[in-house]
């Protein structure tokens, strides 16, 4: 290692004593997550910042180059943590992209549930942190037994509530149980009303709209040529959503609408939010009813959880294992991970709770990836910071901060 | 706004400096000399039948083995509008990485380029700001390179005799 480095530049009036340096630490309650801000203010107004990352990084695409595929699952979980789901389920469909296979419509609607389930909980903590920085904690209390819920279906799943590693290459490693759908019917009555009493307390309150309208503003052109993506890009304008745009999964045959805002500033990224959790509690009971649809038709359905041609991917049932040979040869194989992939190239994306991630997979045909490149949408957008708190008040630079959705896990990787 | 309609564009303003077309997947890829990087993008961005005006992803790749263009930047832009994606290519040797920044044109290069320097040494030429982003400052070598191992050697707490990798 060569000498220690520094980096921090200060402003030419800091050193006359005209402006305050603040440290907004890596430790800091009001940053959610490890960060560091180094904020150049004038009394209350910001005049620069200096945002430091790196603090949580695990180095997770160089991990990749030597993990068997569905090893590199939990890696993705731990990207964006609050909602996990959507990254395993990216993760997948992009090996399915690699190799070709076909998900069944039962695999898809069910993985939809999922994934809007945890865009919902993900949404959840975001908005009720924002009311939290403005001072208005009864949300964040009363929202987190929704969150709880939601947390349940996940358990019932895949056994895990925040890391999921939930799903295989071609579906769900198990079927969902009798329990699982009793709880997301269960969720669907309470979501409605949960997500009414956010309106209530926050959507028209005097003080919250006081203080949200108009902070941390950014137009769309520059939204767009910082690479934003999701929510923070929908509230300044521009209606993309890898859902639509690109639809995967089944998407196309599910009908929603995407909420747009207009100035971007942060009353604008809650409301778009929020907008976005009714609509996601609208596809998921559009998916419950294609699901019973589907089974109702053919009955057999019901016990289809992944796809026919990614079997070299899933264990076989343990019966099997302890009697036949060929299901012992195959278990050994897959727990050794000598199942190799195709060799390719292949990009491809999701609308995660904070905008497209994207998986680039260089595959040379081994059982490891050769490269695998995760983009991280917080940490593109995070770029984006300092110019929308510029001569801000620094309390607004603390709710910029939340309303976009940082976190950690995705900012560093 | 087809693969063909975007090949034909740009041989039509570049002619035989692009190569190796290919369409992995379905998306258009294609490798620019790397002194023409920004000249491709540039145009890509102006031409109104083109419109590529949203950089997705900027990364590396290292590929030990071809010597003379080791280091690759690989570009992903993104047509919002008639929805559009294209996969760019540059090559550079290991020992004089310089490319040329794209942050003028858009922004989300910025880090992007940083995070590429941090982990490849890829040298960006012109970017306001190369230092390290992810890793420590103090760090001198680039880890994502192919001959570094995933774990530092130069650690002595780590007793690997009970749990080997």
């Amino acid at each position: 290692m060569s000498e220690p480095q520094h980096h921090i530049k200060l402003a030419e009036e800091s050193l006359q004593k005209q402006t305050t340096t603040l440290n907004l630490g890596p430790t800091h309650p009001a940053t959610h997550g490890v960060f560091q801000n180094i904020l150049e203010i004038d009394g209350e107004r910001v005049l620069e910042a200096v945002p430091t990352i790196g603090y949580i990084h695990r180095a997770f695409e160089k991990i990749a180059e030597r993990r068997p595929y569905y090893q590199i699952t939990p890696l993705t979980d731990r990207l964006n943590y609050c909602s996990s789901p959507i990254n395993n389920m990216g993760w997948h469909m992009t090996i399915e992209k690699l190799l070709g296979i076909k998900t069944p419509k039962r695999v898809d609607y069910l993985r939809i549930i999922i994934m809007e389930l945890s865009r919902i909980a993900d949404h959840l903590v975001c908005n009720s942190v924002i009311g939290v920085d403005t001072g208005a904690l009864t949300v964040f209390t009363y929202v987190f037994q929704l969150r709880e819920m939601i947390y349940e279906v996940f358990e019932e799943v895949c056994g895990s509530r925040l890391t999921t590693n939930i799903g295989r290459v071609g579906g769900f490693e198990r079927n969902f149980t009798e329990a699982s759908f009793t709880k997301i019917h269960h969720l669907l009555t309470l979501l409605p009303k949960g997500l009414k009493e956010f309106e209530i307390l926050l959507n028209r309150n005097r003080i919250f709209m006081d203080r949200c309208i108009g902070a941390g503003p950014i137009s769309a052109e520059r939204a767009l040529n910082y690479g934003f993506t999701g929510p923070n890009l929908r509230a300044a304008g521009v209606d993309y959503d890898v859902r639509v745009a690109s639809p995967y999964c089944s998407y196309e045959e599910f009908d929603f609408k995407i909420p747009v805002g207009t100035n971007g500033d942060v009353y604008d990224r809650y409301l778009v939010r929020e907008g976005e959790m009714w609509q996601s509690v609208s596809i998921i009971r559009q998916a419950l009813e294609k699901v019973e649809a589907l089974e109702k038709e053919f009955p057999d359905q019901k016990h289809v959880f992944y796809a026919p041609e990614a079997d070299h991917f899933h264990l076989p049932p343990k019966e099997d294992v302890y009697t036949k040979m060929e299901a012992l040869i195959f278990h050994f194989k897959m727990i050794m991970g000598e199942i190799d992939a195709l060799p390719g190239e292949v990009y491809h994306s999701v609308e995660g709770g904070n905008g497209e991630v994207g998986y680039y997979l260089i595959s040379d045909g081994g059982r490891t990836p050769y490269r695998l490149h995760f983009r991280r949408p917080c940490f593109i957008y995070y770029q984006a910071y300092p110019e929308m708190i510029k001569d801000g008040l620094l309390s607004d630079a603390i709710i910029t901060l939340s309303s976009l959705n940082v976190i950690a896990g995705e900012l560093d990787a | 706004m087809t693969n063909e309609f975007i090949k034909q564009k740009l041989t039509d303003k570049f002619g035989e400096q692009i190569t190796n077309w290919e369409e992995p997947y379905g998306m258009l890829t294609f490798t620019v000399p790397a002194a023409q990087n920004l000249k491709v993008m540039q145009h890509l961005y102006d031409e109104e039948m083109l419109r590529f005006r949203f950089l997705t992803d900027l990364t590396a790749v290292h590929f030990p083995d071809r010597k003379g263009e080791e280091l690759s930047v690989v570009y992903h832009l993104h047509n919002l509008v008639d929805n559009a994606r294209i996969r760019m290519k540059i090559f550079v040797p290991i020992e004089t990485p310089d490319v040329f920044t794209a942050s003028q044109l858009f922004s989300a290069a910025n880090w992007m380029e940083r995070e590429t320097y941090d982990f490849f040494g890829v040298n960006f030429v012109g970017h306001p700001n190369l230092i390290r982003i992810l890793n420590v400052d103090e760090m001198d070598y680039f880890p994502m390179r192919k001959e570094y191992p995933m774990e530092d050697p130069t650690r002595i707490d780590k007793d690997d005799e009970m749990f080997g990798r």
